[in-house]
């Protein structure tokens, strides 16, 4: 018989706050955590804001010589885990059985920018020692492992945008499998830094007033930073242990467009979703809510609606994109905009889409513009398209 | 972007056309200013490139957004349009 996998533990670490409970009612609520940033030569950015985690202090959690070791998104990434077990239920090392599998877009920006900064800039002969554990991209995927003695596969992918879709898909066919009891999966990324922030100004898709997904008004993405991290079970086991399900994860699809190295294409998102869809045996009338990619950007949201009415038709559900609220999070977007999911599966509220102006007549979609919505749902769909067309998605139901 | 170097002396327009016809694999004098970018086949990333290259050789910034191209009156449609665009930029950057 095919197992079955559940999520009993979730946490977060982003820009609408640093636990889950703070991070959904923000959602309910609406709040935008989009801001002016704050960082070293501001003045050379033509992109001044963004949705930062505001006051983050690692020193709670993690000690000196822990903090000597870690990345901004690895900190993320392992608060968030601390956050995840901690709900789970699930104490000490975890063996054989149990493993980790995080994405990033960037790995550790922060650290590559600040070293290179003290290098080049500033002219010092020396970076810190401890810069490559740091930088890795596969850091945080062995912070979780050590942490919580998950002796079984571990590792990091890495696909733009999509990174945390594809991971936590990816994790779900190995509890599904077999493979794994139990894994830790998710994501983290922190590339607000002047050298991130530079990098992305050169694409001339951010906005500089604000996150407005579907919204004919829209002038782009805004980038975010943060992490959330899921405990995915088999759900035999959790019930045997008396665990709290906080959802089912019941399918996964994952397509590539082949065809544009920034540009989506609907046919590929199309696919993704229907993939997912048809893993979890769901048909499209199931589907209560979408998380939409939603970025704000005119290419993703065009594309996005036409694939979502590709496979919907008419009677596509409403879809919403949190990115409004906590920014492009890039690799761990799929990560926290899943809580939205949880959200709606578990508490029957569906997060809005803010900012939302005026409709788009290439946008024939119910978006839940600026206020959250109450409404049954037992099945939930979301969605990751990254850049180099890779696409991933994760179908939920209601526990 | 080979070709692109902006010498002072060069008239502004062939500096343009310049850095157009390296980012189309095209002569320079193939070029006329009624041409579209989009008949030089130079798609979003190519215009990415351009405006790059814009910025670094005239010291100059241009408020392009992907996600609104007509905004703020900028049009880089045709040659000609560009050629204009990097010309207002440059007279509103001189005292």
């Amino acid at each position: 018989m095919t197992r079955r996998v559940v999520i009993t533990g979730a946490g977060t670490v982003n820009p609408l706050a640093a636990d889950v409970p703070g991070t959904l009612a923000a959602m309910a609520a609406g709040r935008v955590a989009i801001g002016p940033l704050e960082m070293p030569d501001l003045d050379r950015l033509s992109i001044r804001i963004g949705a930062a985690v505001q006051g983050w202090d690692g020193s709670v959690h993690l000690g000196r010589q822990e903090l000597a070791l870690m990345d901004r998104a690895v900190q993320f990434a392992v608060d968030s885990a601390r956050q995840a077990v901690a709900q789970a239920g699930l104490e000490g090392p975890q063996g054989e059985r149990a493993g980790v599998i995080l994405g990033t877009g960037a790995g550790g920006q922060t650290t590559q920018d600040d070293s290179y900064r003290a290098f080049y800039g500033e002219g010092k002969s020396r970076v810190h020692p401890f810069t490559v554990p740091r930088l890795m991209p596969n850091a945080a995927a062995a912070h979780l492992a050590m942490r919580h003695g998950l002796k079984g596969p571990a590792f990091t992918v890495s696909s733009a945008c999509a990174s945390a879709n594809h991971a936590m898909g990816l994790a779900f066919q190995m509890v599904r499998s077999g493979a794994a009891d139990v894994m830790l999966t998710g994501a983290a990324d922190a590339t607000l830094s002047p050298g991130g922030i530079k990098a992305w100004e050169g694409l001339r898709v951010l906005s500089q007033d604000g996150c407005r997904p579907f919204c004919a008004t829209r002038k782009g993405l805004v980038l975010g930073e943060g992490a959330a991290v899921f405990v995915f079970e088999d759900r035999a086991r959790a019930l045997a242990r008396g665990a709290r399900v906080l959802a089912e994860v019941a399918g996964f699809g994952m397509t590539s467009d082949a065809s544009d190295i920034v540009l989506p294409d609907p046919d590929g998102a199309a696919r993704a979703m229907r993939a997912a869809l048809a893993d979890a045996v769901l048909s499209p009338g199931a589907v209560d809510y979408i998380n939409a990619h939603g970025t704000g950007t005119a290419a993703n949201d065009r594309s996005e609606a036409r694939a979502i009415g590709m496979v919907f038709g008419e009677g596509a559900p409403p879809v919403s994109s949190t990115k409004a609220m906590h920014g492009h999070l890039l690799g761990a977007s799929g990560a926290v905009e899943l809580l939205a999911c949880l959200m709606a599966l578990q508490e029957g509220v569906i997060a809005p889409t803010m900012g939302w102006r005026q409709a788009d007549p290439d946008i024939a979609l119910d978006v839940i513009p600026n206020e959250a919505r109450r409404a049954r749902v037992d099945a939930a769909l979301s969605n990751a398209f990254a850049f180099g067309g890779m696409n991933a998605c994760l179908a939920l139901i209601r526990a | 972007m080979d070709g692109t170097r902006v010498n002072a002396d060069d008239d502004l327009d062939q500096q343009v056309i310049a850095i157009l016809a390296a980012q189309a694999l095209r002569a320079p004098a193939d070029l006329s200013r009624a041409m579209t970018l989009q008949d030089l086949g130079i798609d979003s990333l190519g215009l990415a490139e351009v405006i790059f290259a814009i910025e670094e050789g005239f010291d100059v910034s241009v408020p392009f957004n992907a996600n609104a191209p007509g905004e703020g009156g900028l049009d880089l449609r045709t040659v000609g349009a560009v050629c204009d665009a990097v010309e207002a930029l440059v007279r509103a950057r001189q005292p």
